[in-house]
């Protein structure tokens, strides 16, 4: 019987990554007829599984090029102004971005400025303070938010959030701050505020995740640090926690704000839907994919159709460079002290 | 002695101001926490308390009447959502799976960074842009809005969700076991489908499970292509109804008797989705923390 240990040259442990066949060792083994079937089969396999890999690629490319391809007769056409003016005339076929650029940024804005405080709140607590249990379970209602799907919200907030609004929260403010242009004009309840509003929603679960991750990321001994020196509990968590991961917070708000400038359909059912630019926040609006959900299906013209596209083409720029920004943040707090 | 009290009173001073500063932030966030609660149970009480009286068994099993007769139901919506689901999971899991097998196996060159940039990038894209891809992609060529264009901007929505997911399990997997297996001279495509694979399914399944509540809810990327219809569903190359365009539709109409509808609707929707969450974290939780810890 022959014990004597024979390396398998098909098979080698450290390249598991990169399947590299050697050459030299088949010819001097010369392997089996099954040898060779194996590795046939495992060369198809990584092939097979390339494919699975590039089409995604090629997934993001095509939709990259198609609405290019589709918005190509307005940037003929309009150029940069398209981008600058505000004109919205379906009628003469011309087309201006600027309000609905103006609307996206505005609420997108207002929805983060209301979610950030809150969603570090909630961070802290479910890390920091709330007991295990407690937590859990906050954390994952918390976490439900993100799941009702954006429909139910825009629902909610046509026939609870804007009436409530129009009644009772800007009268209140309108009657006391009225002399700010910003909370000037009559009350409709529908407009840049309700939809900062949903958005704060909507986006806190996205921000307050983020946040924990990065509160995680912190080691233990730095809060006991201050916790030894003296510390209360909040100087712990502002000395020791925020400080610290001031970039990921930064990371995380700006994700959010991916988030907001695309989210569609809750914004497009309480924003009123007006093309333009007011300073009132009490007043109606209209955001780069509101407006594409509401007039594409039926766009009258080829014309029109060709500045939605353009629209979604910039709201598609912009959310990448947005998502490539706030990662670039995210990971340099996150990842593994290690590779420092 | 004076000296010694002067600053004692200066020490307690100070540190009541922090005593007080400590309670007043902990007490903001604790508020910031009852916000988010109160906002969840405020949406989800509406929805419960406006949806529950409209359910009955016509809204299961009818189609709409025509406008301005009350009665009638969104059995259409539900079988809509269904196939539509059903379609894009048919396209979307296996391709949201093979490229995190992929990612997680093979991903480590140059062409694993990209793919895997790729797939980060498309999580990121709005879904409305999905339906304005899939509307010339394949609206347009058909010269008809339908059922697959919708099934397939779905399918596009799931799969970098899925992919990520996968990848993430099956780097959990450690790398002895793969070992093991090449080590009883297994081939690595069979290490990897029947050891890796099999070992993380209850994680991946919960991945699926999560990326299908979520399209079902998806209404920006259907408008135009899935677009929506009256009856019941008649071909795949036919206009489809979805309970979230339903529902869009049904809220920005005038009337009282389809506003009803939208809450129940929107009930049936909310429980699908925390039913799926509730059931992942509950039954396959177990496993999937093992792996994690």
């Amino acid at each position: 019987m022959n014990l004597e240990w024979t390396p398998n040259p098909q098979i080698e442990l450290n390249t598991w990554a990169h399947p590299v066949v050697d050459k030299k060792a088949e010819t001097v083994a010369a392997p089996t007829q099954r040898l060779r079937e194996v590795h046939y089969a495992d060369r198809l396999f990584l092939w097979f599984l390339r494919a699975m890999g590039i089409s995604v690629v090629l997934l993001l490319f095509l939709i990259t090029a198609y609405l290019f391809q589709s918005a190509l007769p307005t940037i003929r056409q309009f150029g940069t102004s398209f981008l600058t003016t505000s004109v919205w005339d379906p009628v003469k076929d011309v087309y201006g971005a600027l309000p609905v650029i103006f609307g996206t940024v505005v609420s997108s804005l207002l929805g983060i400025a209301f979610a950030t405080p809150v969603s570090l709140g909630i961070a802290l607590f479910l890390n920091e303070l709330a007991p295990r249990r407690v937590g859990t379970i906050v954390g994952f209602l918390v976490e439900m938010l993100a799941a009702i799907p954006s429909v139910v919200y825009g629902l909610w907030g046509i026939f609870v959030l804007a009436p409530w609004l129009q009644s009772t929260v800007e009268p209140l403010i309108g009657n006391n701050l009225g002399f700010i242009p910003l909370f000037e004009g009559p009350y409709y309840g529908v407009g840049m505020f309700a939809a900062g509003i949903i958005l704060a929603i909507m986006v806190t679960p996205t921000i307050s995740s983020i946040c924990r991750e990065v509160f995680r990321a912190i080691p233990r001994s730095q809060r006991e640090a201050t916790l030894a020196l003296g510390g209360t509990r909040w100087e712990m968590m502002s000395l020791s926690v925020l400080k610290s991961s001031k970039p990921g917070i930064i990371g995380a708000v700006i994700l959010g704000l991916g988030r907001a400038l695309g989210e569609t359909m809750a914004v497009t059912m309480v924003i009123g839907n007006r093309s333009e630019i007011v300073a009132s926040l009490f007043a109606p609006s209209q955001t780069m994919s509101s407006v594409i959900a509401n007039q594409y299906a039926e766009a009258s013209s080829d014309v029109l159709r060709s500045a939605l596209a353009e629209i979604g083409l910039t709201l598609f720029a912009v959310t990448l460079v947005i998502n490539g920004v706030a990662r670039f943040f995210v990971w340099r707090v996150t990842k593994p002290k290690g590779s420092r | 002695m004076s000296k010694a009290s002067e600053l004692s009173a200066v020490v307690s001073a100070g540190f009541r101001k922090r005593k007080v500063v400590n309670l007043f932030f902990i007490f903001c966030i604790g508020l910031a926490a009852g916000v988010a609660l109160l906002a969840l149970f405020y949406v989800f009480g509406y929805v419960v308390m406006k949806g529950f009286p409209s359910l009955n068994w016509a809204f299961f099993t009818q189609i709409p009447k025509p406008v301005g007769e009350t009665g009638g139901g969104m059995g259409n919506a539900l079988l809509g959502t269904a196939i539509l689901i059903l379609m894009s999971s048919a396209v979307g899991i296996p391709w949201g799976v093979l490229t995190g097998v992929y990612l997680s196996e093979y991903g480590r060159g140059k062409l694993g960074r990209l793919v895997r940039f790729s797939t980060d990038l498309l999580t990121s894209v709005p879904s409305i842009i999905m339906g304005l891809f899939v509307y010339v992609l394949i609206v347009i060529p058909m010269r008809r809005f339908s059922a697959v264009a919708g099934g397939v901007s779905l399918a596009f929505i799931m799969v970098p969700i899925v992919a990520r997911t996968t990848e993430e399990l099956l780097r959990l997997v450690p790398v002895h076991i793969r070992e093991a297996g090449l080590a009883l001279g297994l081939p690595r495509w069979k290490v990897i489908l029947r050891i890796v694979l099999r070992g993380s399914m209850s994680g991946i399944t919960t991945g699926i499970m999560l990326a299908v509540a979520r399209v079902a809810g998806e209404t920006a990327p259907l408008l135009f292509t899935a677009l929506g219809n009256n009856y019941w569903h008649q071909s795949l190359d036919q206009p489809i109804a979805s309970l979230p365009v339903q529902i869009y539709n049904y809220a920005i109409s005038p009337f009282e008797d389809l506003h009803r509808q939208a809450w129940a609707g929107a009930l049936v929707l909310i429980l699908f989705v925390f039913a799926i969450n509730l059931l992942t974290r509950i039954v396959l939780r177990p496993v999937q923390t093992a792996g994690r810890d």
